[in-house]
């Protein structure tokens, strides 16, 4: 029977990896079942959580996870459904990752836990990429630019069949929506681990989604998308959806047209307005009316559907903390939500896939209004989603084995009552961007990467290491941080001190800003809305300097950070290695005759807080006997400092500070012309900078006046000139060189990962310098373009 | 020791270590009535241990069966370190003082490395060394294990008792030297007086010792040489003789520094400064290290022509030696960071590469005064030798410099460049052998002590050796042997050295030791140390009878002869025909430092005053004049005194019979330096001429 013997290659496969406990049930008719039994306790759910020991029991009472872990491994058998034969077409044993970074690495990981092969695919600029080198075979398919490489499904079709792969997971992202795509999956005969391509249609059309929804009874947002536009109609439309309303232009976007209606009296006024604004600005007047929701959250459950027609959910996530409408924190479960609440979600969220016959895994996105407590289908993804770790968390589910094997035509392997919900878990996104800068995307070369190190409670996904760039073709997300604890407390501890772990140096990222976000006592109290950065964006993002009235100074802590940054430095350097001779005279010693050498070291401080002036560190060196070195700055007074490098990788140090013993980590690099040292030390990440000298060395322009020696902190610019706030494409140039622009007129625009931004005019004057094509790559603080002002040169 | 490990399987480790375990406890308690010092222990210990192990190997699995067999893990690694940590267990236990504590030693097995690593930290340690290193480095060593004959025979055993009354006497007259010496470098450090120094830095420049840190290695050591040059030699003050030479590293390459001072005279050349120059192009020539000239002088001081223009070790063998040291393929680079004039003009022409800086680098053989003197042309100094003029028309400079650091920069890039240029050999067999580096068991700042604040008062030199050596292992060669004159094998920071130390009066024996023993390093290519402390030969009829001139003379003829690199350090009297035997300064020793209570004569002041006073007496007998006890006294101090004076340490560094007086503490890390510097040549065969038999 294909069934049972489809289970026992399963249970054979957990055997050999010993990660993931066999089904029980189908082991009954097997030899085996005593020796499985035995080890079952033990098993591990993967290498996300690699510390489980397999030999001792003792972290079944350290790790309540394990327990449910153990009841989830019924029922893993097409024998449990109703009896509806599948025909079987293979057994999944290659697989295809149309996909890159973390959620390749990711969906490799199950796939040799179950002894599933694996194909990566690449693109040029993932030639060195993690997920490449994890896969058992990688085939390139072509350049950078995702189009023609991530985004070209008949090219990774036709390397699926090259290959002799059975399935292919799209992963998030690319094709993983493509309608299109799955269905020529099907029709090529290749297994597309995800939907049906029926309901991927389905849910990606928004209003035939929503139309459907109503159908099946679950909750959409109220209101009136129809064409009769008479004012009382709408009125009478505005009464039954109950105010407040929001009025939109149907052409609307940009805030443009749009009018919050609180009560009846003001319907009509605001109708009207809102019908001009849009009259004037589309040339339409129609508008449509919504429920307006002023405190929404966003909460989306985790549903899985199998070929046989079962569905269950997983319990839901929050994702309510977003910025440019991107999650960049997410939990499970919600906080401050009732058992009933949850179940009356979780119902909706798989009555919706029924109502498309959906399979594989799906996320139901509702947005919850925090005052009323109503609940509305907003959209469905018909993917694994990037947060689905917080789910596999609380749940001690292997989300994308699960996908596996239902592509393979397993039956679900829990029923609805057997899904558990075990303490609470979160994640946090870790982005390369520039926070300052409104979250732009950042791009460069990971010179210093160290996450925190991973546990059954701490989860690092990642699609990158030491060394790596993130390129400006792909999302710009560094890693995933997953933690789990007993509570929302326990794990928002267990988040933040993760947080504090994780180093990365090279490019600005989000990490401090996660930090403040989940340290913050509104985010504690789980007081989350989609607008809970806005709301709270004076306390979460620094005070940019031209906001500020202060004069920057330094504060003390950073030079005391400079100090140990520099201590620490000498101390790595001084570690003389153990080839005596050979290496005495390139220690980092100091050794003179007869007294002790002393150097002065100015440092640059680059605050966190982007894109402020560095201030200047001045520090006195002085390397005394036995290891000692004394650093002085006008702050922090004279401290002395010994220490010794850690085994390890070389950047972990612990320093004697005075009377206090502190680890430390040290990362230091070049980047064009400038030396880096960043220094993690308790809760801070400092970074310093050293400029380094430019010199004019072409000899011929030695009669020219130009600034010869200078120790250059920026690139030569004039009042007019305009730095790329971002590496990214050129993909648009309003204004050529000579043309006359006035202060805030559009120059060009770039393109960075899925964002254009708009490079205006500074200034009033002429554009000169602009020596840009469409379609040219800028790197970061590259001089664009320059204004200069006309009214000089009349 | 694996394949007997692996056929004797369990049982056999259970009885090595029990039966380690009794010998241990056998040899320890004779130390326990001893109440020994424990800066002898750990090497006593590991003896025992490995004495034990190699006894115990036959019959192996004849007796004890059983005992402890339960707890042995599977692999062969952690049996042996069980036994290792058990083995330093016990010699924890027994530095903690616990030495009632013997019945403890049985569990050994059981303790848990946790235990066992607590023990540990309590445990004092030897010279702020970690032991736990120093133990794993013995034991770990690849030809050398618990099984082998290599125990610590050759540890100096040290009795010195660091709170006695003399020591802590002779420590602090050593830090009353030592602090006036370091009081003295550092007026020197400050250059030729705060206003020079103001004028100098608004031309944005910097002082010779900052220019050399910018061209270091980061960090990196540098060995400063003669810094007490021109120690009131002149009527003028001329810190450090007007000129910085020392060596350092440049991208890993060493390098001779010669750094003009131009806040001293206008960086002029003394008499001294010449000489200076010259000992450290001299020694560069010999260690083949690049040469770096950071050029800012005025030329020759006109006053003292005479004594700077005309000999041969004068001015012009600078460029002399520029000329030889390329063409053997020593490197010679030039930054030309100030005035470089007239015969100071040759040192970039004669350079392989050059630097001139903008603005403030000029390179003429007469300067616009002069220029304006003899032809009334008027032209700028920039004009008229700027980095513009030389770097693009005359081809007198090769790399044009924007500023100082843009100078400094471009030195640090040629250096880089050079790659192997004056590197002849990287494989001599000395390089080939040396293994990891160890520090001395006991504290080199314990010299301090040692050295006795009343230069009669003898000491071993032994425990001068035992403070500088790795380990403070010294396999001493023909011990029993002519004892005045000490001997032997070491290794400094893993390089192997002979050394060759005084230990009093040099005998007819102790001079065929010698000889015998330097040209066993000749042979052997090991480089020589001589830590001399010699008043002389012994005299005497019997003395003569047994030929010690001849003896003497073999010493001489070998130390004169032999072909490897040579350092020597006064660290007490340096006197009489002992100078020479000892490899003196006319020897040319690499190197030859001194400790700040060294002394330099033809013989002891006290023998001076006692052989003129005897001459004074017999001519005054001849002449019939009456003298004096109190004049003859007066006449024996004021010889006394002269002798003194002139045999100071500071006297002779001013006068550069030396490269530099040395804190005794900082002998160790000296040595290593200078032995890295000389190993920088080829090994050279060595010939002897005739010696007189």
């Amino acid at each position: 029977m294909g069934g049972s013997g489809n289970a026992y290659r399963w249970a054979l496969a957990a055997l050999g990896n010993q990660t993931r406990p066999a089904p029980l049930r189908l082991l009954k008719s097997t030899q085996q079942r005593a020796g499985i039994c035995s080890i079952l306790p033990l098993l591990r759910r993967g290498e996300d959580h690699n510390i489980l020991d397999a030999t001792s029991n003792k972290t079944l009472s350290v790790l309540p996870l394990i327990g449910y872990r153990l009841s989830s491994t019924h029922n893993f058998s097409s024998s449990s459904t109703q009896g509806e034969e599948i025909p079987k077409a293979k057994y999944i044993k290659k697989i295809l990752i149309a996909n890159r970074g973390e959620i390749a690495c990711r969906v490799i990981k199950t796939a040799k836990k179950l002894g599933v092969r694996t194909v990566a695919v690449y693109s040029e600029g993932d030639r060195h990429a993690k997920h490449v080198t994890m896969a058992d075979e990688a085939v390139f398919i072509g350049p950078a630019l995702a189009s023609a490489s991530y985004l070209d499904g008949s090219k990774i079709l036709a390397t699926a069949l090259a290959t002799g792969a059975d399935a292919i997971h799209p992963g998030y992202g690319f094709l993983s929506e493509s309608s299109k795509f799955a269905e020529l999956c099907k029709q090529k005969g290749v297994i597309f681990i995800g939907p049906p391509a029926d309901a991927i249609r389905a849910m990606g059309d928004k209003s035939v989604a929503k139309s459907l929804m109503s159908a099946a009874g679950v909750p959409v947002v109220p209101g009136y998308h129809g064409e009769d536009q008479n004012p009382e109609l709408l009125q009478a439309e505005a009464n039954r959806i109950s105010y407040p309303v929001l009025i939109k232009a149907t052409q609307g976007g940009g805030g443009k047209g749009m009018r919050i209606v609180h009560n009846e009296a003001d319907f009509l006024e605001s109708l009207a307005s809102a019908q001009r604004e849009s009259q004037a600005a589309f040339g339409d007047s129609r508008v449509l009316i919504e429920k307006y929701i002023s405190r929404p959250r966003h909460i989306e459950v985790q549903i899985f559907a199998d070929k046989h027609g079962n569905a269950v959910h997983l319990n839901e996530r929050d994702c309510s903390v977003q910025r440019r409408h991107q999650k960049i924190i997410e939990e499970a479960p919600a906080p401050n939500i009732t058992p009933e609440f949850r179940q009356r979600i979780g119902q909706a969220a798989v009555d919706a896939a029924k109502a498309v016959g959906y399979v594989s895994a799906g996320t139901v996105e509702f947005i919850v209004d925090t005052i009323s407590g109503d609940f509305y289908f907003m959209e469905m993804n018909t993917r694994l989603q990037v947060e689905h770790p917080v789910t596999e968390m609380v749940t001690g589910q292997d989300l994308v084995e699960w996908q596996i094997r239902v592509a393979d035509g397993e039956a679900l392997p829990l029923q609805q009552s057997e899904v558990k919900l075990m303490g609470h878990s979160f994640e946090a996104r870790i982005y390369a961007e520039n926070v300052p800068k409104g979250f732009l995307p950042a791009a460069g070369r990971l010179q210093h990467y160290s996450p925190p190190s991973a546990s059954p409670t701490v989860r690092v996904e990642t699609g990158v290491g030491e060394g790596d760039n993130v390129s400006v073709f792909y999302d710009p997300m560094i890693a995933k941080l997953v933690v789990w604890g007993r509570d929302r407390s326990a794990a928002l501890t267990k988040l933040i001190d993760s947080l504090t772990k994780f180093q990365i140096a090279g490019l600005p990222t989000n990490i401090g800003f996660l930090k403040t976000l989940a340290s913050h006592h509104a985010f504690a109290a789980g007081d989350v809305d989609t607008h809970f950065i806005d709301r709270f964006k004076t306390d979460l993002l620094p005070v940019t300097q031209s906001d500020s009235i202060h004069e920057p100074s330094l504060p003390k802590a950073t030079q005391y950070g400079a100090a140990l940054a520099a201590a620490a430095s000498v101390i790595k350097s001084r570690q003389e290695r153990p080839d005596g001779l050979n290496s005495i005279w390139s220690s980092g010693s100091g050794f003179r005759l007869n007294h002790l050498y002393t150097r002065m070291l100015h440092l640059d401080w680059r605050p966190e807080s982007g894109d402020s002036t560095p201030l200047p560190v001045n520090l006195k060196l002085t390397y005394e006997k036995l290891g000692n070195i004394l650093v002085e700055g006008d702050k922090v007074g004279k401290i002395a400092v010994t220490g010794k490098q850690l085994p390890g990788d070389g950047s972990n140090l612990r320093l004697n500070v005075e009377e206090k013993s502190v680890p430390v980590s040290l990362a230091q690099f070049s980047q064009g012309n400038t030396s880096h040292i960043h220094l993690w030390e308790g809760d801070h990440h400092h970074h310093f900078s050293v400029p380094v000298p430019v010199h004019d060395t072409d000899e011929s322009q030695e009669h020219k006046k130009s600034s010869h020696g200078r120790h250059e902190r920026h690139p030569a610019q004039g009042p007019g000139a305009v730095i790329a706030p971002m590496a990214g494409r050129v993909v648009k140039i309003f204004a050529a060189n000579g043309t006359r622009v006035k202060k805030g007129d559009s120059i060009l625009v770039l393109e960075a990962m899925k964002m254009e931004h708009v490079v205006k005019a500074p200034m009033e004057g002429v554009v000169k310098g602009a020596e840009l094509e469409i379609g040219q790559q800028v790197t970061d603080s590259t001089v664009l373009f320059q204004i200069e002002s006309w009214i000089h040169r009349v | 020791m694996a394949q007997i490990l692996q056929r004797k399987s369990n049982q056999w480790s259970c009885y090595l270590r029990e039966e380690w375990i009794t010998s241990v406890y056998a040899l320890i308690a004779p130390g326990l009535n001893e109440g020994s010092s424990s800066l002898g222990i750990p090497s006593l210990l590991h003896r025992n241990f490995v004495r034990g192990g190699r006894n115990l190997v036959p019959g192996a699995e004849a007796s004890r069966s059983g005992s402890n067999g339960g707890n042995i893990a599977g692999d062969l690694d952690s049996k042996i370190t069980t036994a290792t940590r058990g083995y330093q267990y016990h010699a924890f236990r027994k530095y903690s003082s616990l030495y009632c504590k013997l019945g403890t030693f049985s569990r050994v097995g059981d303790l848990s490395s946790n235990h066992f690593l607590a023990d540990l930290a309590s445990a004092p340690t030897v010279h702020g060394v970690d032991i736990k290193k120093s133990f794993y480095n013995v034991f770990n060593s690849r030809r050398r294990n618990f099984m082998s004959m290599d125990h610590e025979l050759n540890v100096l055993k040290d009795d010195v008792k660091t709170g006695s009354e003399i020591f802590v006497k002779n420590k602090k007259a050593m830090e009353e030297l030592l602090l006036d010496l370091q009081q003295k470098v550092e007026k020197v450090r400050l250059g030729g007086g705060v206003k020079a120094v103001e004028r100098h830095k608004s031309r944005k420049k910097y002082l010779p010792r900052e220019r050399i840190d910018y061209l270091l290695d980061p960090g990196s050591p540098f060995l400063e040489l003669s810094q007490l040059a021109g120690h009131e030699l002149y009527t003028d003050d001329l810190p450090s003789g007007g000129i910085v030479t020392g060596i350092g590293s440049v991208h890993g390459r060493l390098c001779m520094f010669v750094a003009n001072d131009p806040t001293v005279k206008g960086g002029t050349y003394y008499p001294i400064t010449v000489k200076k120059h010259l000992r450290a192009q001299e020694i560069a020539s010999q260690c083949n290290l690049p040469c770096i000239y950071l050029v800012d002088s005025g030329g020759a001081n006109l006053p003292r022509q005479a004594e700077v223009f005309p000999d041969r070790d004068h001015f012009g063998r600078i460029f002399y030696n520029q000329a030889r040291m390329s063409e053997e393929g020593i490197p010679q680079i030039a930054l030309v960071l100030g005035s470089c004039t007239a015969g100071g003009a040759y040192v970039p022409a004669m350079a392989d590469e050059s630097v001139i800086v903008k603005g403030n680098g000029t390179i003429f053989l007469a300067g616009p005064p002069l220029v304006k003197a003899a032809t009334g042309e008027e032209v700028s100094a920039e004009d008229l030798g700027g980095a513009a003029l030389h770097c693009k028309i005359s081809g007198v400079s090769d790399h044009f410099a924007t500023d100082e650091l843009h100078a400094l920069a471009i030195g640090r890039k040629i250096v880089k460049n050079i790659h192997f240029a004056g590197i002849t050999n990287r494989s001599s067999p000395s390089n080939v052998m040396s293994e990891e580096s160890r520090d001395p068991l006991y504290s080199p700042d314990e010299l301090h002590g040692i050295v006795p604040a009343d230069a009669r008062i003898s000491y071993d030199i032994r425990s001068v050796i035992a403070r500088i050596v790795d380990g403070s292992e010294f396999d001493e060669f023909k011990k029993l042997y002519g004892s005045t004159l000490v001997t032997g094998f070491a290794r400094i920071m893993g390089q192997p050295v002979g050394i060759v130390g005084n230990n009093g009066i040099l005998f007819t024996e102790s001079a065929l030791k010698g000889a015998h023993f330097i040209q066993l390093c000749a042979q052997r290519h090991i480089p020589l140390i001589f830590l001399q402390n010699i008043t002389g030969f012994m005299v005497g009829s019997r003395s003569e009878a047994s030929g010690i001139a001849k003896a003497g003379a073999k010493m001489v003829m070998a130390v004169a002869c032999a072909k490897v690199p040579k350092i020597t350090i006064v660290v007490g009297g340096s006197h009489g025909a002992g100078n020479y035997g000892m490899c003196g300064r006319a020897y040319s020793p690499n190197f030859l430092f001194m400790w700040p209570n060294a002394r330099i004569s033809v013989m002891g002041g006290a023998q001076a005053a006692g052989v003129l006073a005897q001459v004074e007496r017999d001519k005054r007998r001849r002449d019939k004049t009456e003298w004096s006890e109190e004049e003859e006294e007066k006449f024996k101090e004021k010889v006394m005194q002269g002798y003194d004076r002139e045999g100071h340490p500071y006297y002779a560094s001013a006068r550069l019979w030396d490269d530099g007086i040395i804190d005794p503490a900082d002998t160790r890390r000296v040595l290593a330096l200078c032995l890295s510097a000389s190993l920088q040549t080829s090994p050279k065969e060595t010939k002897y001429g005739v010696f007189r038999m």
